[in-house]
């Protein structure tokens, strides 16, 4: 009986072919009809449930999607992002065309190259959506995810930039990663970082190899038309010079960004790398972090990116998930986004797109204690091609990851 | 039920149980050996577990594996042992074992934090001694939790397996005629613990060895617990798979497929070494019995065994408050031992969220647990009323959800419920969780079901009751205290499930585990505390009811009352 209940399973599993017909699509440059489609539909949106204040922002824009278009909307916590990717995965080898159960993705870096590169997305759609027009194009990375072109198949409504939290009671702002090596030398035990393949972990090493390497150019262009081992080689000095001065002298480190926070709370670190330069001011409201944090960047800049949302090619509601992506680009949600009271996340939009009622939203925002002022932070330097992260995090992974 | 349909229950749950089981086993192996098109990637063969082997970590994360597995199931039922042996049928045991049982409910990943909270550098047990006594102004520099060696790990685990242990113990104590063994050897001049070791034990291990089996496959697979306690340079095999499966790079999922089939070999290794240590443990115990040592552990012995189950019993109470002050606090700073401000921001901040959660989980395990309850018991009736013993293989089959890594045995049952057109929802969660909470249940349940006396049976035959009327009216009153046992353990493994919520739920489930593992991916301890508490005051309500019923139920049946 088992033989034959495995080879029913196996059938199953291996000749399925797609058996739903295809949908009609709702058109995004249709603006009035994907509205009116929108209304009544529940949008599940699968995103990072580890941070209270984002999840009470989100909470928030269902309210405005729930009032103001008739959209529900349902946040799916989840502990990683790839969890959603797996779920769109298994449904399109499962020949589940429509109804899926994912609706929006927050999403960035490889987890949006996969799913472009396996076709899981539905799109285009993010230019053609009204508030696109307020968005800020030339001066934010809002078009290019980790260098890979976005075609319109995910929307921003983040932008987020490094920036380095310390504790000013224990220390002043570093100048740059070189600097931070001589630092940890001198105070061992009071730097780390998220264990890659955490992205934070990963972009600390991008952070370093775009100061150390001679021509960041290379940075920008798949890993294999360089000569990686040679413009690698001075990142991987850099860290074996570090690694023996770090937090538990690097035999362990933080399984995540906001773990880090904690350790800086308790007093282990002294300095923890933020993806979010109003996380510090936004940790010390909310009685996270002590008054004493403040944040720098290195001089010669640091990188930058930007948070999108994506709609799954199979999503069962695409209508109201546009509205839902819509809405994150009005200059209310931004305004409120930018407010570390609530979220402290930078925006995308255009102040000079702005009606003058609009930006005034946006001039009256305290921007918080341990918050760069936008001259202070300075330009963003671009990600590397997702391909470098795949590689540097593979080594990482095999020289320091692997129990030497 | 008719004696027709009876007869033929347990392979029709068999067949019900099987055909997830195969299917997610399927999803697990077909890729492994790359049998299974992901991204026109399929090369059948063995090349992947080359790539698996190419690993750095591969052997370190294995051998760690293997040890945590095997050294914290070994001192969990040694302390339970001993616990039971040094100390049973006294008072201040009887208050003991009412205080560990609703250890039990409290979750994994609560336990592990307040383990982190009490141990870590920046912890209680420092702040308690600083810097007063240590001349700590910030925290030292020390590597306690998440220690190469693996130590913090295996005590969470211990911290945890004990309360189960204890339970199945106690659960089979009542169903092995253990005074009278008791009695025999007390009367041949043994003292207290020996004559329990070499008398009893012998005979409650025969019922137990299942859930002995079971931790050690539990330890061996644990996510939740090795992230926030394992070493990560490189973490345990089963965090690796984890990685693996969810890496954005959708190709490594095969890796993860490799990994978990060789978890599986790993766990069966393990338990085969187990078994053989059965054996040689037997062989030592036979001859120790022989010689006729008559005498206990000494002072030390006791000693150790009483400090360790205090140990147990302090780490997850002070855990819990920990966590129950984090949950009240605001900036809480080194050295300060009490948190620097205090309020109930986070508790107005959650609890409103949480509340939908918590219905929902409830209603889930409570459906789980009651259709597990009835499978199961109508299963062990169907055994001993037509003497049809569930063979080997069957009892392997039943366990493979407990022994297959969720990560890589839950995307198969996945695709298997997509093909079929079951679309997630609460309906599909619970049946998802049957397949977790039913081995459980039938775990607990079996061995004092079939330890049951049947001559009673055959009395109650031979007065002219049916064999229903002897199943309800005698057999089912009698194993009150295992059936409630089950079923609060049914019920905290049904609301601690994190994937099966969230995959076969498709994530439109939410439940107070899904929402807490959400949370806690965030580190923020004070949230976190908010979640454990109310995860842990949920399970905590079957257990105080598994309690405290049968000593209220049978307060005039004197020979019913155990432990």
């Amino acid at each position: 009986m088992l033989k034959h209940l495995a080879g029913l399973a196996l059938a199953a599993g291996l000749f399925v072919a797609p058996l739903q017909a295809e949908t009609p699509q709702p058109n995004p440059a249709d603006w009035p009809a994907v509205l009116a489609e929108a209304r009544g539909q529940t949008v599940y949106w699968n995103a990072w449930g580890g941070s209270t204040t984002t999840n009470e922002f989100i909470a928030w824009i269902g309210q405005r999607a729930a009032e103001d278009y008739g959209v529900t909307l349902t946040h799916v916590k989840l502990s990683n992002t790839a969890d959603a990717v797996a779920r769109v995965l298994a449904e399109q080898q499962a020949g589940l065309t429509s109804g899926g159960a994912v609706d929006l993705i927050w999403i960035n870096g490889p987890n949006f190259a996969a799913m472009k590169e396996a076709g899981l997305l539905f799109g285009p759609f993010a230019e053609d959506l009204p508030n696109w027009q307020l968005v800020d194009v030339a001066g934010k990375p809002v078009q290019a995810d980790f260098t890979v072109p976005t075609d319109g198949m995910e929307s921003p409504w983040a932008t987020a930039q490094v920036v380095f939290m310390y504790d000013s009671a224990d220390m002043a702002p570093l100048a740059d990663m070189r600097a931070l090596l001589e630092w940890a030398r001198a105070n061992p035990g009071r730097f780390t970082y998220p264990q890659p393949p955490d992205f934070l972990g990963t972009t600390f090493l991008k952070q370093v190899l775009y100061e150390v390497v001679d021509d960041p150019s290379v940075l920008l262009a798949p890993v294999d038309q360089a000569d990686y081992a040679a413009v690698t080689a001075p990142l991987w000095a850099y860290i074996e010079a570090l690694t023996p001065h770090l937090w538990r002298q690097g035999r362990a480190y933080p399984e995540t960004g906001t773990r880090q926070i904690q350790l800086l709370a308790d007093d282990e670190v002294a300095l923890a790398i933020s993806f979010s330069p109003g996380e510090a001011s936004a940790a010390i409201a909310n009685g996270q972090l002590p008054a004493s944090v403040r944040t720098f960047v290195p001089s010669g800049g640091s990188i930058g990116n930007a948070s999108f949302v994506a709609i799954p090619f199979n999503a069962s509601a695409k209508a109201g998930a546009m509205v839902v992506a819509n809405l994150l680009l009005s200059p209310q949600a931004q305004a409120r986004a930018l407010d570390p009271a609530y979220l402290g996340y930078g925006t995308v939009l255009d102040m000079a797109r702005l009606s003058p009622e609009d930006r005034a939203l946006f001039d009256q925002i305290d921007l918080g204690i341990a918050t760069l002022a936008p001259d202070q932070l300075g330009a963003a330097l671009p990600e590397p091609h997702p391909s470098w992260m795949v590689q540097i995090e593979t080594d990482w992974i095999a020289r320091f990851g692997g129990g030497k | 039920m008719a004696a027709w349909g009876l007869r033929r229950a347990p392979g029709v749950v068999l067949a019900a149980l099987a055909l997830p089981v195969f299917a997610g086993l399927l999803g697990t192996l077909a890729p492994a050996f790359g049998l299974m098109a992901v991204f026109g990637q399929a090369q059948p063969g063995f090349a992947i577990f080359a790539d698996l082997l190419a690993w750095a970590g591969f052997w370190p994360a294995l051998w760690l594996s293997f040890k945590v597995g095997l050294v914290a199931t070994a001192l969990s039922l040694l302390l339970v042992v001993g616990l039971v042996a040094i100390w049973q049928g006294s008072r201040s045991f009887g208050l003991f074992r009412h205080a560990l049982a609703p250890l039990l409910a409290v979750p994994h990943a609560a336990v592990a934090f307040g383990l982190v909270f009490l141990i870590a550098p920046s912890g209680w047990v420092v702040r308690l001694l600083s810097p007063w006594a240590t001349g700590w102004q910030r925290p030292p520099d020390l590597l306690i939790v998440q220690d190469p060696g693996g130590w913090a790990l295996i005590a969470g685990l211990v911290v945890k397996e004990v309360p189960f242990l204890l339970l199945m113990v106690l659960a089979a104590l009542g169903q092995s005629d253990a005074s009278r063994a008791m009695l025999m050897a007390r009367s041949l001049g043994y003292a207290r613990p020996m004559a329990w070791v070499l008398a009893v034990f012998p005979l409650v291990y025969r019922q137990i060895r299942l859930p002995v089996l079971v931790v050690l496959a539990f330890s061996m697979t644990v996510v939740d617990v090795a992230l926030i306690l394992g070493p990560s340079t490189p973490p345990v095999l089963a965090v690796q798979i984890t990685r693996w499966m969810n890496d954005p790079d959708l190709s490594l999922r095969m890796l993860g497929a490799a990994g978990a089939v060789v978890q599986l070999l790993l766990v069966g290794m393990a338990i085969a070494l187990w078994l053989l240590a059965e054996r040689g443990v037997a062989m030592f115990g036979r001859r120790w019995a022989w010689a006729g040592h008559r005498r206990g552990p000494g002072p030390v012995g006791a000693a150790l065994v009483l400090g360790g189950a205090m140990a147990v019993l302090g780490c997850v109470v002070l855990g819990l408050m920990v966590l129950a002050l984090w949950s009240v606090s605001g900036l809480w700073s080194f050295p300060n031992l009490w948190p620097d401000t205090m309020g109930w921001g986070q508790w107005q901040r959650h609890v409103p969220a949480a509340i939908d959660s918590l219905w929902r989980s409830c209603a889930i395990a409570v459906a789980a647990t009651v259709v597990a309850l009835v499978l199961a018991l109508t299963w062990l009736e169907a055994e001993a009323r037509f003497a049809m013993p569930i063979g080997a293989g069957g009892v392997w089959l039943l366990y493979l959800p407990l022994l297959v890594p969720q990560i890589a045995f839950l995307p198969g049952v996945q695709t298997l419920m997509l093909l079929a057109g079951v679309q997630g929802g609460v309906l599909a969660v619970t049946l998802a969780h049957i397949l977790f909470v039913f081995p459980y249940v039938f775990l607990v349940l079996s061995a004092p079901f079939r330890a049951w006396d049947a001559r009673l049976g055959t009395m109650g035959r031979a007065l002219g009751a049916s064999p229903a009327r002897v199943f309800w009216r005698l057999r089912l009153p009698m194993l009150l205290a295992p059936v409630l046992a089950a079923m609060a353990v049914g019920m905290a493994v049904s609301v601690g499930q994190y994937l099966p919520s969230l995959m076969i739920g498709g994530g439109r489930v939410s439940t107070l585990t899904t929402e807490a593992v959400a949370l806690a991916s965030g580190g923020d301890r004070r949230a976190i505390g908010v979640w454990a508490l109310l995860q842990t005051a949920l399970a905590l309500a079957p257990f105080a009811v598994a309690v405290l019923l049968p000593g209220l139920w049978w307060r005039n049946r004197r020979g019913m009352r155990q432990g």
